[in-house]
């Protein structure tokens, strides 16, 4: 069994509480995603768990060990690294056979694991290459290759695909994806890009400041956001966000804000019941947002002024002025919009989110 | 980029450049010269017409010969030699291991101890040379080449290790990590990967430290006595002088055949020979 | 390649049973400790050890083969009043003052004649740095020879040329013979220099200079605002280096003149020696050299404080 069991994980840097208290449980063959901006903590949490760095407090489990006081080396994990990491002096074949040749393994099976796993990453005509010699995306090929000859419980990636440039990074990302089902390891994936960490997790793992907002599984966060963090870090486009104050009028309840005036259907109305009279934040993605018709009767559209249309082709999307604040809509690409024009959007009330206006907590 | 009439070109490049050349390296020419000048044709009073001043028409190698057979010139020469390569070996040693120490690891000292180890280069043999003196007595090394080897890294290593620590600087940590994740302990990851990757650093140090040996004079001065024991440059100070009279032809040759190892060596090495000059300055 | 070969191949490694020394020396800082014990055994022994016993012995009146007992500042004083000692710090101090000046401006100009391409530069800069790589004693002698009294091909060529008409004694006539000795440690100087400041030079991007150019500098303008500033750091700590090996210089003053004549260019490093091995004076010798330490220590502080300074900006 190769899980990962994090307990109250801590870690201080000085003064700087880094991670805090994080608490997770990857199953065996897993795939998990640790998600964040810069500073949240992820990378650090991913080097704990590959001792590279010091745990302050809390436990580690790999298997079924402890592993907080034992070595990188005796730890059975691969790590691929985000600049590559592969030793210049060596060849691709040395490189790879290298953490084998630490263990004495006999050369016959070093051989064998090698061309194994460049036969899998395809690039069996570089091994005799030095690193120099290869192109970005053959070097992540190696990295990779070097992890997966070594057969871990865990595999671990550190931003491993952030030096690539775009169309490369979406290559490898399938490459990634198509590797972990087929040998099905599990692996911890950092990350700071969420698109990556949506395609390629079963679990995602948001984290803030060393806290974890959020795990559950791709579309759990995407549908069902447990914070504003949450629901403005994923999605691309981000979600629009706007404070609203809540108020009943002759029986129905209202968002009120800047720009808008909202009649809210009962089932949605009644999460809110106990917030009357508060700031909430409501938030809509911008593809639930459409091109009303008619005049706003219904009570789920407002007003915008077009500010930058830009047309991606597959979709369009309108920055709009709503009041004193700024939308973005994205819409089907036959709308007609252009800059400076007056119209009015509608939102999809089964997509609404609202957020406590002080905890930020979905309500 | 001069631009502008050929004639700039010659007064502000050429002529400056080639100046500095001749002056740079004529005492070379000088001593080559010397060397192969018939004593005849050597002692003639810097007045006198002099038909043939900056060569000579009739080159011997008597003072070369001389040299060799009648003094302990080769005996210093192998002296010099040993002294070098092993004083160059041990500071290596401990430069390599003090330079990944203070460059790579953390703990509590390393700041201080840095500093230190800089610190030591900067305190000239001149202050020392006199209470070592009494050291090397005591420690029954008088007069041996002992004495040269174990006092030689102590301005050999600080050096050594600081430029070291450069070339150790920016070698990324992930390499050293990965070789840890690996299976690699630290020792392992220290001497299969970092120390490679390092090597033209290593060699850099390595020629840097060859010459400085080569170059030393105070403290071989002081600590050996015996003519047999002497490097070249103190024989050569002391012993080819006999009673106030100077055999310039003899002691050119020896001068010429005294530097040639250290030219020889830099010839080949030039690349990092500039680079650890430069590299110990961009510090 | 069935991948079920892949997955059943898989070898749970179990942590092994490593030895004392190897989880030892995993750890940080014993690691860092056995690599720096030669180190510092090696540089205490043979500076810190040395260093504390000339302190010790500058102040006693040891002699050789006669123990010292200790006798407070006396030799210090001794040496204030000593007139040759006064002549050997002024010495000194004018010695390391105009040879680092003009080994820093004849090595600048070098280093910014080296900057330009040209045939044959690698082969040049090769050559260039042969004064500085020959042992100083041998290339000293070389000197010693062409500043020879009667021989002097410098002299002869002056002569031939109509420039002199009395032979110049470089290294017999007291008033000269401080400045031969200048003119041979520059001579070895301006290498190392050069090539340093050439090092420097080649990290200054070239489009600075090309902007000041479009913005109507001229050379020495451009030279003194763009190119200079940058050389800065590279250039203090040429200096330091220099300075002090130039402070504490013996080889070059010994060979060539041993200190004279009449103590025109004795320094303290000569003054030293043959106070503490020539007379075997050694208590007065260790203060002589002693004496050395208070100025390069300004001078070592006074570099890293402004290296400090540039590293913060």
């Amino acid at each position: 069994m190769a899980r990962v069991v994090i307990r109250n994980l801590n870690k201080m840097y000085n003064e700087v509480h880094a991670v805090k208290g994080v608490n997770l449980e990857i199953r065996d063959r897993e795939f998990v995603v640790l998600v964040g901006p810069s500073g949240c903590g992820k990378t650090t949490t991913l080097r704990m768990v590959a001792g590279l760095e010091s745990i302050t407090s809390g436990e580690i489990l790999i298997g079924e060990t402890v592993v907080n006081e034992l070595p990188p080396m005796d730890r059975d994990i691969a790590m691929v690294f985000q600049n590559y990491a592969l030793y210049p002096h060596m060849s691709v074949y040395e490189n790879m056979a290298f953490g084998l040749k630490m263990r004495k393994f006999a050369r016959p099976e070093i051989d064998q694991r090698v061309r194994e796993a460049a036969d899998i990453l395809g690039i069996e005509d570089y091994l005799a290459r030095k690193p120099r010699q290869l192109s970005g995306g053959q070097r992540q090929r190696v990295a990779l290759g070097r992890a997966i000859v070594r057969h871990p419980q865990v595999f671990l990636f550190d931003e491993p695909l952030s030096n690539l440039d775009a169309m490369l990074r979406v290559q490898m990302r399938v490459e990634i994806k198509k590797i972990h089902d087929r040998l099905g390891t599990t692996a911890v994936y950092v990350t700071h890009d969420q698109i990556e960490a949506m395609t390629l997790g079963d679990r995602v793992v948001v984290m803030k400041d060393g806290i974890v907002q959020q795990v559950g599984d791709p579309l759990e966060l995407y549908n069902a956001p447990t914070n504003r963090f949450v629901a403005g870090f994923i999605g691309s486009p981000a979600m629009n966000f706007a404070k609203v104050g809540v108020a009943e009028e002759g029986g129905t309840i209202c968002a009120v804000g800047d720009g808008m005036r909202l009649k809210l259907p009962a089932r949605i109305a009644e999460r809110l019941r106990a917030h009357i009279g508060d700031e909430v934040t409501l938030g809509i993605r911008p593809e639930d947002l459409y091109l009303a018709s008619g005049d706003g009767a219904d009570g789920l559209s407002f007003a915008a002024v077009v500010e930058v249309v830009e047309r991606l082709g597959s979709q369009i999307l309108l920055d709009v002025k709503v009041g004193s604040g700024a939308m973005v809509a994205a819409v089907e690409p036959t709308v007609q919009a252009r800059v400076r024009e007056h119209l009015r959007l509608r939102l999809n009330a089964e997509r609404l989110h609202f957020f406590d206006g002080r905890s930020e907590i979905a309500i | 980029m001069i631009e502008g009439a050929k004639w700039r070109r010659w007064l502000y490049f050429y002529i400056p450049l080639g100046t500095f050349i001749f002056w740079l390296l004529f005492p070379f020419y000088w001593m080559l010269v010397t060397s192969v000048r018939p004593d005849r044709e050597l002692y003639r009073p810097w007045m006198a017409p002099n038909y043939t001043p900056f060569w000579t028409a009739h080159p011997t190698l008597e003072h070369i010969t001389n040299l060799l057979t009648e003094t302990l010139f080769i005996r210093w020469m192998a002296n010099t030699l040993f002294i070098a390569c092993v004083s160059t070996l041990i500071s290596l040693f401990c430069g390599v291991f003090a330079g990944y120490a203070l460059s790579r690891l953390k703990f509590r000292f390393a700041g201080a101890l840095g500093t230190g180890i800089f610190i030591t280069y900067l305190v000239p043999q001149t202050l020392l040379f006199i209470p070592l003196a009494d050291i090397i007595r005591n420690f029954h090394l008088g007069d041996t080449p002992w004495a040269l080897i174990l006092t030689y890294p102590t301005f050999l290593i600080p050096f050594c290790t600081w430029l070291l620590m450069g070339y150790f600087k920016a070698i990324p940590r992930e390499l050293e990590e990965c070789a840890r994740i690996d299976g690699a302990t630290r020792w392992k990851a220290m001497v299969y990967i970092i120390m490679p990757i390092a090597l033209p650093g290593i060699l850099s140090a390595g020629i840097f430290a060859f010459t400085l040996s080569w170059n030393e004079y105070i403290y071989a001065l002081v600590f050996l006595s015996s003519a047999e024991e002497k490097t070249v440059s103190v024989g050569v100070a002391s012993d080819l002088v006999r009673g106030d009279v100077f055999y310039w032809g003899q002691l050119m040759a020896a001068a010429l055949l005294g530097s040639i190892p250290v030219a020889f060596i830099y010839s080949f090495f030039v690349e990092h020979y500039v680079a650890g000059l430069t590299g110990s300055v961009k510090g | 390649m069935a991948v079920s070969d892949v997955v059943t191949q898989r070898a749970f490694a179990r942590a092994p049973r490593r030895g004392a020394a190897t989880r030892l020396l995993e750890d940080e800082r014993w690691l860092a400790a056995a690599l720096l014990l030669p180190t510092v055994i090696l540089l205490g022994l043979f500076i810190a050890y040395p260093f504390v016993e000339g302190v010790w012995l500058s102040v006693t009146d040891a002699r050789v083969g006669v123990p010292g007992h200790f006798v407070g500042l006396d030799n210090f004083t001794m040496l204030w009043n000593d007139s040759i000692f006064r002549v050997a710090v002024r010495n000194t101090f004018v010695y390391t003052a105009v040879a680092t000046i003009f080994k820093l401006g004849l090595g600048l100009w070098l280093a910014l004649l080296l900057n330009r391409n040209f045939r044959g530069k690698a082969f040049t800069r090769a050559f260039i740095l042969l004064p500085f790589i020959i042992p100083t004693v041998l290339s000293t002698f070389a000197w010693k020879w062409m500043f020879d009294p009667t021989f002097s091909v410098i002299n002869w060529t002056l002569f031939q040329l109509g420039l002199i008409h009395a032979r110049i004694n470089w290294l017999g006539d007291p008033n000269l013979a401080l400045i031969s000795v200048i003119i041979v440690n520059v001579w070895r100087g301006v290498p190392f220099f050069a090539i340093s400041l050439l090092a420097g030079l080649q990290t200054i991007n070239p489009e600075l200079q090309e902007a000041a150019a479009i913005d109507g500098a001229r050379a020495w303008q451009r030279f003194w605002h763009v190119t200079w500033p940058l050389l800065l750091p590279v250039t203090m700590v040429v200096m330091l280096f220099s300075i002090i090996q130039t402070f504490a210089d013996f080889q070059l003053v010994y060979v060539l003149t041993g200190g004279g004549p009449a103590n025109a260019t004795q320094l303290f490093a000569t003054y030293a020696y043959q106070i503490g091995v020539g007379t075997g004076l050694l208590s007065q010798g260790a203060a002589i050299s002693l004496a050395m330490f208070p100025f390069l220590l300004i001078v070592v502080v006074v570099q890293l404080l402004y290296i400090r300074r540039v590293e913060v900006h």
